[in-house]
């Protein structure tokens, strides 16, 4: 015996002890167990962020197209609609700063289609794990890079006009934090359907606009024919970039109507909702949409 | 022919069954996908420490049968336990104790081999003291410790299915699964892939399952089962197996097959068909044979090769074709079948 662990490449356990230390405690399971499983989903999904610079860079592409040439564009057309110390960059900056983080939220989500084809999901799904930990891990990795990706965004902000401030930033990140949870969980309901990764782009295609153009991101909510009222305030988006806009709008040096004018709050009819409610709609509905899609993935065949 | 793997199947099952340290027990298991039969009531049991192997031609059943025990796909009627745990009520803990290692890849290429390995431990609870060495374990197990910080994509395929099997290992499970572990990779690949599990059977305490569709794999198992069409038509060790069939193989090119074929019905009472190309027939002592055939056959012959039994032989005694010619002729059903496999893999 003593020959042998020495000759084991751990030195402490022959071999054949730490196979069964292994099958002895393998029974570990509950809490714990999601836990980890959890957060290496979530860890994997920043390891691969790290790795794919390309993706962080093309998904920043479409928000850098509306701040900067869009917003700079029609500020010359839109500053006629605007207080004399309100820029139209200032104003759609919130709403960008949403889209920043709807495409790597969406597309992280979309991996999970990409895990199907080249075989990595099944790794996943025949492991004793409970299958809602690996869906929260990887709405929460997913989550977490879009908002890194947002950072980028935040730290253009003095080019919107919008000040540095501490308190302001914090919020926006709780925010986008928010969005982001939501967003991918709604693509991994969709990824747990969906087969093919040309089938996941191209129904992302046709939600991604949408999503943003409803949002109130580029023109106030207040206003607004009655059919086009409606339909914004279906939109998920609106109740993010609502408070975003809010939040910005109250760091400005601005009297009180402009603020109201451009950055009111999201109405039901002439109903005011609160921040609080509205970030509470956003968080019940990722909530919901996870929780469809573990259900999805918790099937066998 | 089904008429004849039946019987033998239950034969088989009576000289085999029984063992009390049975690791799998399986028991009047079949699986339909729609109306495709893919598993036609199949029993078998697999002894602790065996290597087991599954032989036959794509679209047999084989990896359905893996996919029951592996608890992904629910058997239609009959039942399976993996180390006394029942496949469809305990899913779970039978995934606990079996490691898997599929056909096709299922690393993360975009991973490290250690980024993988760490992955698979944290969902398979390995406890994460026993992580560092285990992993260092099952690395130098298949030899590639030194490239553990190595992204997979630039892994070749051979490392990557060593990669797969260590991973496979790495919770110490009780049975490991390999499906068609050596499919797609050359033959130098291929036997070295088999020296490292050959090698593992002496370092771990465990079973080995798994499923081929080459005869030269299956020689490398302590027992095989032959399936065909969803059945199980033989069971038995390599060497009982090809005992059984007790004739040598031969195989002639002549100028003229179907006379060739119709002239040693009519002289010699022998049935022959036309396999891989070549007129194909069994008799009991092939070189005795030869210079009658030579003398007798009045077709002329280019060449003559007889062969003592082989696996194939064994396969063609049992289901009346060889394992290639199966292949060959993949029917429409089949083919559905594998677009089902393909549509509800997840």
């Amino acid at each position: 015996m003593a020959t042998q662990v020495t000759q084991s490449p751990l030195g402490t356990a022959t071999e054949a002890e730490l196979v069964s230390e292994i099958r002895v405690a393998l029974p570990e399971h509950g809490l714990r167990h999601d836990v980890r499983a959890a957060s290496i989903v979530w860890q994997r999904e920043l390891i691969r962020f790290r790795g794919d610079r390309l993706r962080a860079i093309t998904s920043l592409v479409q928000p850098f197209l509306f701040l900067f040439v869009i917003g700079t564009g029609l500020s010359t057309l839109a500053n006629h609609g605007l207080p004399s110390d309100v820029n139209f960059k200032t104003f759609i900056y919130p709403g960008v700063l949403a889209m920043s983080v709807l495409f790597t939220a969406i597309f992280s989500a979309g991996s999970i289609v990409w895990d199907r084809e080249f075989g990595f999901l099944r790794e996943m799904l025949v492991a004793p794990v409970n299958r809602g930990s690996l869906v929260v891990g990887k709405c929460l990795g997913g989550a977490t890079i879009a908002t890194f990706q947002g950072f980028v965004f935040l730290a253009l902000a003095g080019f919107a006009h919008v000040p540095y401030n501490a308190v302001l930033f914090l919020t926006l990140i709780g925010e986008l934090l928010l969005l982001a949870f939501t967003l991918t969980a709604f693509g991994v309901m969709m990824a747990a359907r969906i087969k093919t990764f040309q089938a996941f782009m191209a129904l992302t295609q046709i939600l991604v606009l949408p999503l943003f153009f409803l949002s109130g991101a580029l023109y106030p909510l207040n206003g607004l024919p009655s059919w086009l009222s409606v339909l914004t305030r279906i939109d998920p988006l609106t109740y993010v970039v609502g408070p975003m806009r809010e939040a910005v709008f109250s760091h400005l040096d601005l009297p009180d109507h402009v603020v109201e004018k451009l950055a009111p709050a999201v109405t039901w009819g002439s109903w005011p909702v609160p921040v609080g409610l509205s970030l509470g709609i956003v968080a019940a509905m990722g909530l919901t949409m996870m929780g469809v899609a573990i259900a999805e993935f918790s099937k066998t065949e | 022919m089904t008429m004849a793997g039946e019987d033998l199947g239950e034969a088989s099952l009576r000289t085999n069954g029984g063992g009390g340290d049975a690791v799998i027990s399986v028991s009047r298991l079949t699986k339909r996908y729609g109306e495709i039969e893919a598993v036609r009531g199949i029993d078998f049991e697999v002894k602790r420490g065996e290597t087991f192997g599954f032989l036959g031609p794509n679209g047999a059943g084989k990896t359905t049968t893996i996919k029951i025990l592996c608890t992904l796909a629910k058997a239609t009627s009959g039942s399976a336990t993996v180390a006394g745990l029942d496949t469809s009520t305990e899913p779970d803990k039978v995934r606990r104790m079996i490691g898997l290692v599929f056909q096709d890849t299922t690393l993360d290429l975009y991973l490290t081999a250690e980024q993988n390995l760490r992955f698979h431990a944290a969902l398979y609870a390995v406890p994460p003291d026993a992580v560092e060495p285990r992993m260092r374990q099952v690395l130098d197990m298949v030899g590639l410790w030194d490239r553990k910080d190595g992204l997979v994509s630039t892994f070749s395929g051979g490392m990557q299915r060593r990669l797969e099997i260590a991973r496979g290992l790495l919770h110490a499970p009780h049975v490991l699964f390999l499906d068609e572990p050596t499919v797609g990779l050359d033959p130098q690949t291929r036997s070295s892939i088999w020296a490292y599990i050959n090698g593992l059977k002496k370092r771990e305490d465990i079973t080995i399952f798994l499923t081929t569709h080459y005869m030269d794999e299956a020689e490398n198992c302590d027992r095989i089962a032959i399936i065909d069409h969803g059945q199980i038509v033989a069971i038995d060790t390599p060497a009982e197996l090809k005992a059984s069939v007790g004739k040598d193989r031969v195989q002639i090119h002549t100028a003229d097959d179907p006379a060739a074929i119709a002239a040693l019905a009519e002289r010699f009472g022998i049935e022959a068909a036309i396999h891989d190309g070549a007129v194909t027939f069994s008799v009991a002592s092939g070189e005795e044979f030869v210079p009658r055939l030579f003398s007798e056959l009045n077709v002329p012959i280019s060449s003559v090769s007889v062969s003592r039994p082989s696996l194939d032989d064994v396969f063609m005694s049992y289901t009346g074709s060889t394992i290639r010619d199966a292949e060959a002729s993949s029917t429409d059903a089949m083919r559905q079948m594998a677009q089902r496999f393909r549509a509800g893999r997840r």
